[in-house]
């Protein structure tokens, strides 16, 4: 069993292989992936300065030899924090999307799959829906702004409130293949083998219907990294010293104006490029699980 | 004939309404028996109502009146939950190979879900059952572990039958088995079919268009046109002498692959008409050569022209010269 | 070299000489057409077999020029009245299509536009080649449709498609490829998906057109039937070539390639009563290379078939046959 599973591993990875070549943006965008990755592991170690370390008496320094990015108002070396920030912003982007994946895939699943239904499955179907609707209406920063009014600034409250964000896009993904597969004529079959609607929407038919899921992670991750430093922009993200690009951001906002550049362009600029990174590889992942592709 | 028949369809009903006050009517009273490892073929073109009276037999979609008895038992009668336990008596091939199985489960899983449902027995029974199946169908067991997409048309349907045989049903219902089919692998797959009834035992519901896929495989032939059944028939006197003018007609568009076979050609005019607006008498009525305005009046019913020979056509009896009696 | 040139002084409306076709893949291009020859004389009515995936459809698209990328043709002619047409540009095959070449596939339905009438796309087919003022241009599509046998052809203009049962659309979409009188009318397997009595309808009214408007007609099929009754000649395609030609009658009374014959044999036994012995066969054949492509599913392969590859023989004035041993089942000495 699991030899066949290397086996498996080894042919995506030789496939992988062969479909990034002469596919610079997704080259691109894997080298993005692979360095926010391993940023997120060893960035704070690797930083010179720590970086939630107010050093004094260097405040407002602009790029030099000692400080590759200068530093910023409160004497915070940005070079460090920079590179300290993918673990928070990494974390928050995955978990948040890992939740919200897990749900919307399991909600869009009922609720496409007993979609129309007349019984107790029909109705919970179309609540679902509703819910989903109503959550998508809701400004998202108002949720999280209410969060943080009810239980302050903080990396979990980012968390949960990206994942609600997040849900109903992976809900209304899975719901529009699920309701597409479930005309199929192998979803009947199962029907005929005596199969329980439950176990023929989850065994039989998610599988089935998680591509389009499965080929938006990657960019959700990217777009969960900007509104969680969005939040912080506004100040209902992560609590002050916390290195956060968003959050980086906002500090140094105000400096642009006198002339001080260096404290949001940095992670300005890593925020847009980790962003694309994740958006071209999402798009790649999109056309190689693309059935008619393969093989 | 003796006994309680192994499934008992009575005035079958199946309306499906359109909204605007449109119905389509589908199917319009049929009334058949099988009988225990009997094969029966329902034969009809587009618009006929046969795949709706399958999937009716099999509770896939429920009618909108009628009775239907399957084992003595009226199936209809029961909740869902308690059909469920009995659909491993009831089978179903599909018509399109490749759609008909998950994409994404080996084969070895296809055919182990129907056991595994059924509750038959330990993961080790199970693997050589699948075995058996595999080898029943003509195929080896290497496919266990392949993807539906690495078989081809043929094979991917021989699975399909493996798994409907895979809880030896009573009766297996064939949905236009060989329809999607390449032509060199039809015969084969209509053998298979013959030679599994014949060693296994069960009963076919036999739905299809064509009137020459069904001769190898059925012993009786109902023929259906716009919801109900016109003629029914021993397959070999229907190829010989078809009494009502769709089934003749049926019958002499057949092309076969022989340029030197004289045919007369029995030409119906006109389209097939929509199943929403449903004439007032024979529904054959615009389109048949030997329609009088009789025929319009009201809908012909069925009755028994010869023994074993039902036909629902007022001008049959004359047109094919059989005396009354 | 090889050609299936009908014999005699008739010159060929169309002839197809050694034509390839690709479909470019990330693992590699796969050979769909593996050098097809066929050519076709005014006024006769060719059909071309075989089993689905062979590159039928393939084959008809190529001839008019309608492959894009990731297909892509590799080499090979397809002369229409002395002009090479792979090598015209565009504007000079789109003056073609429809006017003297003319096509209609096996999915009529999807073959129209669904967000346009039926009158709107006449009349756009009708006004392609001519100039006509639009009462004309709808005078002529209701001819048209009437001439396909499309009942209250006025009310049908407002139509949309989906509201045309299947065996109407395929008319209205014969009647757009006959609306110039083409030379050539290629039918894709035109009763595919058709009822039984419509199909009928349908053969007989394409069959009676041909002939008054004198074109000839290509059928693809992949029933042996349809050709058998509506073909004066046959063209059996496997693994991207041609294997077999022949007039009907010849073929049906001793074809003499062994996948012909196979494939003449199942059909007689799907539309029979009496059991056979069919050994099974796999349809997936291997393409290119040099060996018959037939080869590995081949009752009488010898060595030879293994390390060199037919071409297409002549074995009578109007039969030809890609079998290095035809003579030997011609003289009925083998039957495979």
């Amino acid at each position: 069993m699991t030899v066949r599973a290397l086996h498996a591993a080894a042919a995506e990875a030789r496939n992988l292989v062969r479909f990034s070549r002469g596919r610079p943006g997704f080259l691109f965008g894997l080298g993005v992936v692979a360095l926010t990755i391993f940023l997120a592991i060893l960035g704070p170690r690797l930083a010179p300065y720590g970086p939630e370390e107010a050093l004094p008496g260097v405040a407002n320094l602009p790029p030099n030899h000692e400080h590759w990015m200068g530093t910023d108002i409160s004497g915070m070396d940005v070079f460090s924090r920079v590179i300290a920030a993918p673990r928070i912003d990494l974390t928050i982007a995955l978990v948040s999307t890992a939740a919200a994946f897990a749900g919307g895939v399991v909600l869009g699943v009922i609720s496409g799959f007993f979609a129309g239904g007349h019984g107790i499955w029909g109705r919970l179907s179309s609540t679902i829906v509703r819910g989903a609707d109503i959550f998508q209406a809701f400004p998202v920063f108002i949720f999280a702004l209410a969060l943080v009014g009810f239980r302050g600034p903080s990396i979990q409250n980012v968390i949960v409130a990206l994942a609600f964000l997040n849900i109903p896009f992976f809900l209304r993904l899975t719901r529009g293949a699920v309701l597409h597969m479930r005309e199929r004529p192998f979803v009947e079959a199962a029907r005929c083998m005596g199969g329980s609607g439950l176990r023929i929407a989850f065994v039989h038919v998610m599988p089935n219907a998680l591509t389009p899921a499965l080929a938006n992670l990657s960019p959700t991750i990217g777009f969960s990294i900007l509104l969680a430093s969005a939040l912080s922009f506004v100040g209902a993200g992560v609590p002050i010293p916390t290195p956060e690009w968003g959050s980086m951001i906002a500090i140094g906002a105000p400096n642009m104006m006198t002339g001080q550049w260096w404290t949001a362009l940095f992670p300005g600029l890593a925020l847009g490029l980790t962003i694309l990174g994740y958006a071209l590889v999402g798009d790649g992942f999109r056309y190689y699980l693309d059935p008619v592709n393969r093989r | 004939m003796t006994g309680t028949p192994l499934l008992a369809v009575e005035a079958l009903v199946k309306h499906f309404r359109l909204g605007h006050g449109r119905t389509v009517k589908a199917v319009n009273g049929i009334a058949f028996q099988i009988e225990r490892g009997e094969a029966l073929a329902v034969v009809g073109e587009s618009g006929s109502g046969k795949t709706t009276v399958g999937r009716c037999v099999l509770r896939l979609i429920e009618p909108t009146s009628g009775a239907i008895s399957f084992r003595g038992e009226d199936i209809l009668a029961m909740t869902a939950e308690q059909f469920r336990a009995r659909r491993r008596h009831l089978q179903l091939v599909f018509q399109e190979p490749y759609d008909s199985l998950n994409p994404r489960m080996r084969i070895g899983r296809i055919l182990n879900e129907p056991l595994m449902l059924a509750g038959r027995g330990a993961p080790a029974v199970r693997v050589s059952r699948v075995h058996d199946l595999l080898d029943m169908v003509g195929l080896g067991r290497s496919f266990i572990d392949l993807y539906p997409h690495q078989l081809s048309g043929g094979e991917q349907q021989r699975v399909g039958i493996a798994r409907a045989i895979a809880t030896d049903p009573d009766l297996v219902v064939l949905d236009e088995p060989t329809s999607a089919l390449d032509v060199s692998v039809r015969a084969e797959i209509l053998d298979l079919l013959v030679d599994l009834q014949a060693r296994l035992g069960f009963a076919y519901l036999f739905i299809s268009h064509d009137l020459t896929a069904v001769r190898r495989v059925c012993q009786r032939v109902a023929v259906m046109y716009l919801g109900r059944i016109v003629e029914t028939a021993r397959t070999d006197d229907i190829f010989e002498r078809p009494l009502h003018p769709y089934s003749r007609a049926l019958l002499s568009s057949v092309l076969y692959p022989d340029p030197t076979r004289e045919q007369e050609r029995f030409l119906l005019t006109g389209e097939i008409p929509s199943p929403i607006d449903l004439p007032p008498g024979c529904s054959l009525y615009a389109r048949c050569p030997w329609a009088r305005p009789a025929c319009d009046q009201s809908v012909p019913p069925l009755e028994a022209l010869l023994p074993d020979r039902d036909v629902a056509c007022f001008r049959a009896r004359e047109e094919n010269g059989i005396g009354t009696r | 070299m090889s050609g299936a040139k009908a014999d005699g002084c008739v010159d060929a409306l169309l002839e197809v000489r050694d034509l390839r076709v690709e479909y470019a893949r990330s693992t590699g291009p796969v050979r769909v057409l593996d050098g097809v020859d066929l050519t076709i004389t005014p006024g006769e009515s060719l059909g071309v077999v075989g089993e689905s995936g062979v590159g039928k459809t393939v084959l008809v698209r190529a001839i008019l020029g309608l492959l894009d990328p990731p297909w892509r043709v590799v080499s090979g002619t397809v002369t229409y009245r002395g002009q090479n047409l792979l090598a015209q540009p565009e504007p000079t095959l789109r003056q073609l299509r429809g006017k003297d070449i003319a096509l209609t596939t096996h999915e009529p339905r999807k073959h129209l536009n669904p967000v346009a009438t039926i009158g709107e796309q006449m009349a756009r087919v009708v006004q392609a080649h001519r100039q006509l003022s639009r009462t004309d241009a709808r005078a002529r599509a209701i001819e048209l449709l009437r001439l396909v046998g499309i009942p209250d052809p006025e009310l049908r203009l407002l139509a949309y498609p989906h509201e045309l049962s299947g065996g109407m659309c395929q008319r209205v979409v014969i009647a757009m490829a006959l609306a110039h009188s083409p030379t050539l009318l290629m039918g894709d397997e035109p009763t595919a998906g058709l009822d039984v009595t419509i199909s009928l309808q349908i053969l007989n009214l394409m069959r009676d057109l041909v002939r008054d408007f004198h074109s000839s007609l290509l059928l693809v099929s992949r029933d042996l039937g349809v050709v058998a009754h509506y073909c004066q000649r046959v063209a059996v395609m496997y693994a991207g070539q041609i294997v077999e030609v022949a007039a009907v009658p010849t073929f049906f009374a001793g074809a003499i390639h062994p996948y012909s014959r196979r494939l003449l044999r199942a059909a007689v036994a799907a539309t029979s009563d009496r059991r056979g012995t069919l050994s099974s066969v796999g349809s997936r054949a291997e393409r290119g290379g040099a060996s018959c492509p037939y080869a590995p599913r081949c009752p009488l392969c010898i060595e030879r078939c293994t390390r060199e590859a037919p071409w297409l023989d002549r074995v009578a004035p109007a039969h030809w046959v890609r079998c290095f041993r035809h003579a030997e089942i011609a003289a009925g000495l083998e039957a495979p």
